[in-house]
């Protein structure tokens, strides 16, 4: 009896702590899912533009889009977000927190989504450009109208990818300043000392995200699905 | 004026020359066949036509107008110029419809519904009605060359180049195909690198026979099998022949 009342103090205990930081793990997780979200887009609008360069630019063009790709992917997270947070203010241009942490998860995806896309890109056989153009389509025409969408296709699985690893990575952002939901988490913990709690709260939640993009990815996936036209599975390692 | 005016194409890649001046014309519903060796240029010829690969000198006419010239509209002239591949090269992510309208909409600014009209028109004219609605993976070889001529057709072209159309078809497939492009004949102009013996013979006023990058001879189909003047040109016939046989 004794030992049960206990278990029962225990559990109330805990569900109260959990309303009690509900509103700011909330605000977190408003402010992960605003940066994952806005970064995977501008990621992907960069990464296009890259992996176009990449493939159809001319010498220089593709150097500079190569060169750019390789020193992003070349260098840690960390070191590119204390870049932007810590050194532009020196030129000049100071960023809030939340600006310099959606400014840096942009490069920084756009380099990897770049990767993904040009693959992507170049698996479409180039006779189908060749058909393009002799029908009197423009380059510009025939990218748009034949190669990405079949290019787009192909790339679901790798950018489902990628937003699992965007939706963590957000947390990285806390470093400077930005009380996303590990950040939130962590200012909790500070002041109620209850680590274990927080932090498997925070594990939770993080998973149940990625559970959803997920699902929702893979119902795109399906709803956009074309026969034959095959989806390459890709997963790069990804280091901060 | 001819219809299309080939003069003196050159074309070197790398080291190799692959085209060393080659001239000939057509005339408007005239069916041309080049024959030749495998990697004699044959492609690079048809390529050069519509600009896919510029020649490094030579000149092409079509209507009159330079091809070769820089300042013509390249993408205009291509619309006059069907091309057909041997793999097809279809848009994969397309019906075989959508593979038929999709220039019309995108190049030639036709509104949805008509470049719909007018691809299912085509596809009815190479026997794909039912087909319509299939993606190319869903589709036999023959019948994506179909498709593939399908969508040159509905450009309205005054002459398609068709490349090895049948080369990369199963044997039972190729007939159709062949059907397609004799009933076009006439119709339209059609400049035509095959193997296929019987389509030379029977379709074909005037059959090229190209070698090391020259045409080696030419001339009507009776003269060519029968009595050609050189001796390369009887014995490369004689070799196709017998390996593609005469239908
Ligand atoms: N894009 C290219 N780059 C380099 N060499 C090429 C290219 N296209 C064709 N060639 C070469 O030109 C020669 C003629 O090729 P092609 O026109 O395809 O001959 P055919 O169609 O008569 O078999 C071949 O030796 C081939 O290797
Ligand atoms: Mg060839």
């Amino acid at each position: 009896m004794v030992k049960n009342n206990g278990g029962i103090k225990k559990l109330s205990d805990f569900i109260g702590f959990f309303i009690e930081s509900l509103p700011k793990l909330l605000d977190g997780l408003y402010l992960t899912i605003l940066l994952t979200f806005i970064s995977l887009a501008l990621g992907l609008i960069l990464g296009l533009l890259l992996a176009l360069g990449r493939v159809y630019g001319k010498t220089i063009i593709s150097g500079i889009c190569a060169g750019y790709i390789e020193i992003i992917r070349g260098t840690p997270l960390l070191v590119q977000l204390f870049i932007i947070y810590f050194g532009f203010p020196q030129a000049g241009i100071s960023l809030e927190p939340l600006t310099a942490a959606l400014i840096g998860l942009s490069l920084n995806s756009g380099a990897y989504q770049a990767e993904y896309l040009r693959g992507s890109i170049q698996s479409i056989e180039s006779g189908q450009m060749v058909a393009a153009r002799s029908l009197g389509m423009t380059k510009i025409k025939a990218i748009r109208n034949i190669i990405l969408p079949q290019a787009l296709r192909i790339s679901i699985p790798a950018w489902s990818n990628e937003l699992i690893y965007l939706v963590k990575y957000t947390s990285i952002a806390y470093i400077i300043q930005v009380r996303e939901l590990t950040a939130e988490g962590k200012f909790i913990a500070a002041h109620s000392f209850r680590y274990i709690e927080i932090f498997a709260i925070i594990a939770i939640i993080y998973l149940v995200l990625t559970f959803i993009f997920t699902e929702i990815i893979d119902r795109v996936e399906k709803k956009l699905s074309i026969p034959g036209i095959g989806t390459i599975k890709r997963l790069e390692q990804r280091f901060i | 004026m001819n219809m299309l005016k080939v003069e003196n194409i050159h074309k070197i890649y790398g080291k190799t020359k692959v085209l060393a001046g080659v001239s000939f014309t057509m005339e408007k519903g005239e069916t041309k066949v080049i024959i030749g060796p495998s990697g004699t240029g044959k492609s690079t010829l048809l390529r050069c036509i519509n600009q896919l690969s510029p020649p490094d000198k030579g000149r092409v006419w079509l209507e009159g107008i330079e091809v070769t010239d820089k300042k013509t509209d390249i993408n205009l002239i291509r619309q006059k110029i069907g091309f057909v591949f041997q793999e097809f090269n279809l848009f994969n992510h397309l019906t075989a419809v959508k593979n038929v309208s999709i220039a019309l909409e995108k190049v030639k600014k036709m509104e949805k519904e008509e470049a719909h009209k007018e691809a299912m028109n085509e596809l009815k004219r190479v026997g794909l009605k039912d087909q319509a609605d299939q993606y190319p993976s869903q589709l036999s070889g023959g019948q994506k060359q179909r498709v593939g001529i399908a969508r040159a057709l509905a450009m309205n072209p005054v002459i398609i180049l068709f490349d090895e159309p049948t080369s990369a078809l199963d044997p039972e497939l190729i007939g159709d195909v062949l059907e397609v492009m004799k009933s076009l004949a006439g119709e339209i102009s059609m400049l035509v690198v095959t193997h296929e013996m019987g389509f030379a013979r029977n379709v074909a006023d005037e059959i090229i026979f190209m070698e090391h990058g020259v045409i080696a001879e030419c001339g009507n189909p009776d003269k060519m099998f029968k009595n050609p003047e050189k001796k390369r040109t009887k014995e490369f016939l004689g070799k196709i022949s017998s390996l593609y046989g005469e239908e």
